[in-house]
Parts: structure tokens; sequence; C-alpha cells
């Protein structure tokens, strides 16, 4: 277990193996929902790591103090106290993101990936792995995230990053689909397919 | 989102329908929708919950929270009320409604994190709703929660027999169909002036 080659999967293997969007199926909300453009998307995969890894942190390292039997309540108030910082920052500091993300910050807190990470991994580990951890599962369902984005900016609007990207033809008639709930759920599945058929998974 | 309860419910029930438009409660959504058994007792599990939920917080966020000047603790405070009261509706039904117990007991603790729930309290503050305006909203969301769950797992289970490349079999289908369900949504905007 302290050997560097599994320390380095417990960052990695969240990346892709075990990615919480794509092979794990939780979280799909806010990764629907905030993906419209790329922007928005990272800035979404940004406020929940932050949540993640300070949650993990900070579980691994009360672990000996909490007690078995109320141990989830616990998490989620020490989860629902990063989400609450969060909040404030970003209503503080990035009010446009935050208008854009609207309910799903709050709603950080009843991510399933959060809980998960803490009550599989934070509660029995060390405060490193842990951070380990939580950056691998972060940046897995943040690249879900930008990806999504990449794809629905640039097929919706004709744009990358909000800069123009494609000629004059393509914005003037985008695919206004990727933009709404359809082609999220459209391009997901899609996702979900290519996955089945190249990791040679059984699909449930 | 208008003032009106009849729109506010047509806006809540249809037009931004918390699972198909705002995307939310999706996990309960792709999990519970195979069967119209299931997708029957986790709709009335939602609705009742979803009611009692907005009702609790209403009131502890404009009796306790604003006047003590404690808002910031919303988040902290909802879930852990919302979890609490779901614990003790799952409890009072077990001793003393059997029949209801055994039709949604079992959906009653997977819905204590269900966002769809915490979603309705939020955006009940975030809309500054009265009470009446509360309930109507909570109400229209769990009905339009149950009417896709319902309706999808219908056609679920059409497609666990329809031909079906095998990388698309399962999820990926059923993301798919979510989306056409979804497209046939957007239709409703601009119904009595309601936009997205």
């Amino acid at each position: 277990m302290n050997n560097k080659s599994s320390r380095l999967s417990y960052l990695t293997r969240g990346i892709i193996l075990e990615n919480p969007t794509l092979i794990l199926m939780i979280g799909l909300c806010p990764t629907l929902a905030t993906s419209i453009t790329a922007k928005d998307g990272l800035g979404m995969g940004a406020a929940a790591s932050f949540v993640i890894i300070g949650s993990n942190l900070v579980v691994s390292l009360l672990r000996k103090l909490i007690p078995t039997s109320i141990r989830i309540p616990i998490f989620i108030i020490i989860i629902s106290t990063f989400v609450t910082i969060i909040d404030y920052v970003l209503q503080a500091y990035q009010p446009a993101l935050y208008r854009v993300l609207g309910v799903f910050v709050p709603l950080i807190v009843v991510n399933c990936i959060v809980l998960g990470r803490v009550e599989a991994f934070a509660y029995k580990h060390g405060v490193f792995d842990s951070f380990l951890d939580g950056l691998g599962k972060s940046l897995g369902f943040t690249l879900v995230l930008g990806v999504m984005g990449i794809i629905r900016e640039f097929f919706g609007a004709g744009t990358l990053f909000g800069k123009i990207a494609t000629p004059v033809w393509f914005r003037q008639y985008p695919m206004l689909l990727m933009l709404f709930p359809p082609g999220a759920f459209l391009l997901i599945g899609i996702f979900k397919a290519l996955i089945n058929k190249f990791m040679k998974q059984e699909s449930l | 989102m208008p003032k009106n309860p009849g729109l506010i419910f047509l806006a809540a029930f249809l037009v931004n329908n918390i699972l198909l438009i705002r995307y939310l409660g999706l996990c309960p959504f792709f999990g519970v929708s195979t069967s119209l058994n299931t997708a029957f007792g986790m709709s009335a599990a939602v609705l009742f919950v979803m009611l009692l939920a907005a009702w609790v917080t209403w009131f502890i966020f404009h009796i306790i929270l604003i006047p003590a000047n404690l808002v910031f603790l919303r988040t902290a405070t909802f879930i852990l009320v919302i979890a609490s009261l779901v614990q003790f509706v799952e409890m009072f039904l077990r001793k003393n409604f059997r029949t209801l117990y055994s039709a949604m007991g079992i959906y009653l603790p997977l819905i204590t994190t269900n966002c769809a729930i915490l979603a309705v309290t939020f955006l009940n503050i975030d809309y500054k709703f009265n009470l009446l305006q509360a309930t109507i909203f909570a109400l229209g969301t769990g009905l339009g929660f149950a009417l896709v769950i319902i309706l999808f797992a219908a056609l679920r289970e059409r497609l666990d027999f329809a031909p079906i490349n095998r990388s698309f079999r399962g999820y990926p289908i059923a993301f798919i169909a979510a989306s056409l369900v979804s497209l046939a949504f957007l239709g409703f905007i601009g119904l009595f002036g309601l936009s997205l």
C-alpha cells in the first residue's frame, strides 16, 4: 500500500479507469447541466474539485475522531462547509460564472462523488493518499466536463472558450440542439457507447 | 419565474421540467426507470418528500435563519433537515401505514440525497416564493418528475426487446432515448408565454 506505484494509481485511476462520470455514472446532473460552454464546464469542475479535495483532506485528518455510527451526518457537515465557502467565493469574485451555474453550486453538497470518496476512501486512508485520490477523481470529473463543454460549445455556437473558431457559414446555422438539454443527453449517450465499444466492458 | 400560481405549476410541470430541462435528479431517473412498478413507487416517494421538504425548509428559512441572520448556513441546514425528515417519515410510515410503506418505503432512503429535492428547496428561496407559491412549485415539480419517469419507464421496457447494437445497449440507448423525449419537451417552450 505504501509503495510508489500504488500511490500513483490512486491519482491515475480516477481519471480514466474509475472516471466518476463516464464509468461509475455518478454526478451526472452537474455534468449535463453546466457543460454548455467550455468555460462554464471547467468552472463547475474547479468548484467541485475544491469541495472533493477539501473534504477528503479534512475527513482523513479527522478519521480517528469521527465515530462510525454518526459518520455520515459529520461528513455532510464537513462537505457543506466547503460548499458554502465556494458558494460565497464564486458569488463575490466570479459573479458571471455564478449566475450561469446557479443552483448547481450549492447542489455540490449532494453530489455522489464527494460523499462517495469521503466514505469509501478518505475515512480509511492517510492524508496524502486521500489528497491524491481526491485530485484524481476531480481531474476525471473536470476532464469530462471540459471535453463536453468544448464539443457542445464548438457545435452549438461555433466558438471555443468564447473565441470564434469556425467559418461564418458554420456559425450562421450552428447545431443549436447541442446547447439545449437534448444535445447533452445525446453526447453522453455517445460517449458511453464509445466506452462500451473500446473498453471491452459489458454494458449495464 | 412567473408569480401566478397556475403559471408556476405549468412552468414546473412541463416547461422547466425538473428531469429533462433542468437536469436534476438524473441518478434515480436512470436507476429506477427500468420498470413501471419501480417508477410509480419512486415518483410517489419523491412527490411526498418534495412537498414536505418544501414546507419544512420554507418555515426554517423564514422563521429561524433570516431573523437569526444565519442565511449562510442554508446549505448545511437544508441537507441535514431533509435527511432527518426522510428518516422520520420512513419510521412513521413503517409503524402506522404498512401498505403505503410497502409501496414506497424502500425508495425513501434513496432520495435523501436526491438533488431534485434539495434543488426545489433552494429554488423556492432563490425565486423568493411565498408559502403558497412554494407549495405549488414543489407540487408541479414532483408531478413533472412522476410524468417523465413513468413515460420513460414504459419506453425503456420496450427498449429491452429492441434489436440494438451491442455497444449501445443499456445506458447509452437510455441516454439517447432521454435526448429524444427531452427534444419533445422543448416543444412546450412558449406555452402561455413561459420561457426556459
